[in-house]
């Protein structure tokens, strides 16, 4: 069987206007009111920064892992040849599918294994604005939560990490994915059993 | 360049245009959210009741910001001041907006004067949650009774909002009603309107 050629992202936007059709939505404004619930509710239990840094983290974990899923049963893609192309799967049908961004990818480093995704607008952040204080919150880190946590499933161990925050002052929103290495998938059988 | 030219910073987010509200995420992407809301609080608290409360907190925060925003942009600042109108403005304009369509329906309650019944088959944030038998009358629809709360509030009607399962014949799964108790206070302004 001929090897599958990578897809170029535009081949996979391409693919998209095809789910969205089937695809149930519903008005971004009550995810938005809802998320900055969650965010009030962490910053009223736990009050330290990080902390509500790190829950965040979590709970988008926790979103990954299970909307993995769902994004590989409902986008029709095919598996990926290499970290490039996961990278543009993630950003332009991902993103997309799930809460309407198109994001970019760019600065690739020499190994292709570290990248940049940047996303331009977030509904996230919709009526947001970080008060002196909580300075030092990611107020977007279920993103990078969810983007780690769908790795995980996919066998592949990746570092995600914010280097630009609209709310704090930047034009965009940045997001740097590492893949730290592929775990290769394990049998839970032995053979010879 | 990134951006040049395209988006225009403010300063300030009041200073931002609001957006018509037309943009839209993936139901999925609301569900996974609002579970974890639940998981979170789980672990958080030690009984039903505690929990309800705790979901109800945060659907009060987002009525409070909800109808604030409609008001701006749906209504063009104009004041509810009468019980059936700030009712109806609940269940057709809220939840349209919320969650796509208007509710099912809005009852008068028989044996109280002061209770009113806003009923939806399958409520948006119980679709894709069971309740185990151990947790009893438990209801995440606290959570959308707590946004209308949060707008009853604002509005100038205070009023108690629970949310009950009202078992269907014929239908597998129960409906939901959003019961609300106005407070004395609101019964009186009325009559006195006239």
């Amino acid at each position: 069987m001929a090897p599958v050629a990578p897809r170029s992202g535009d081949a996979i936007f391409a693919n998209i206007e095809h789910v969205n059709c089937s695809w149930t939505v519903q008005n971004a404004e009550l995810f938005t009111l809802t998320y900055g619930a969650i965010v009030r509710q962490l910053l009223t239990d736990l009050e330290e920064v990080d902390e509500v840094n790190k829950q965040l983290d979590q709970m988008g974990y926790n979103i990954g892992i299970r909307l993995i899923d769902e994004f590989l049963a409902k986008s029709n893609v095919s598996s990926c040849v290499d970290f490039r192309e996961t990278a543009e799967v993630i950003a332009k049908v991902g993103l997309k599918m799930f809460i309407g961004v198109t994001a970019s990818v760019t600065n690739w480093n020499a190994e292709g294994t570290c990248c940049s995704i940047v996303l331009e607008d977030n509904p996230l952040v919709d009526f947001v604005e970080l008060p002196d204080t909580y300075q030092g919150l990611h107020y977007c880190n279920i993103l990078s939560g969810v983007i780690r946590g769908a790795l995980d499933m996919v066998s592949m161990k990746a570092e995600v990490t914010w280097l630009r925050d609209a709310l704090r002052g930047d034009d965009v929103f940045e997001l740097q994915v590492k893949l730290l290495k592929q775990v290769p998938e394990e049998y839970p059988y032995k053979d010879d059993e | 360049m990134i951006g040049v030219g395209k988006v225009k910073q403010y300063g300030n987010v009041l200073d931002k245009p609001l957006n018509k509200g037309k943009t839209e995420v993936s139901l999925s992407a609301f569900a996974f959210l609002f579970s974890e809301l639940v998981q979170y609080n789980q672990t958080q608290v030690d009984n039903i009741g505690e929990l309800e409360r705790r979901l109800e907190d945060a659907g009060y925060a987002v009525g409070a910001r909800v109808l604030e925003l409609l008001c701006h942009r749906d209504k063009g600042n104009r004041r509810e001041t009468r019980l059936l109108g700030i009712l109806s403005f609940v269940h057709s304009t809220v939840w349209k907006v919320l969650f796509g369509k208007v509710a099912d329906s809005l009852e008068k309650g028989t044996e109280h004067e002061d209770e009113y019944m806003i009923s939806e088959k399958e409520l948006l944030v119980n679709k894709f949650i069971s309740i185990p038998k151990d947790m009893g009358t438990f209801n995440c629809g606290a959570f959308v009774a707590g946004i209308v709360r949060g707008v009853l509030d604002g509005a100038g009607f205070p009023a108690v909002v629970t949310a009950h399962f009202v078992p269907m014949e014929g239908q597998q799964r129960p409906r939901t009603t959003i019961l609300i108790k106005f407070a004395e206070e609101v019964l009186l302004r009325e009559a006195r309107l006239g």
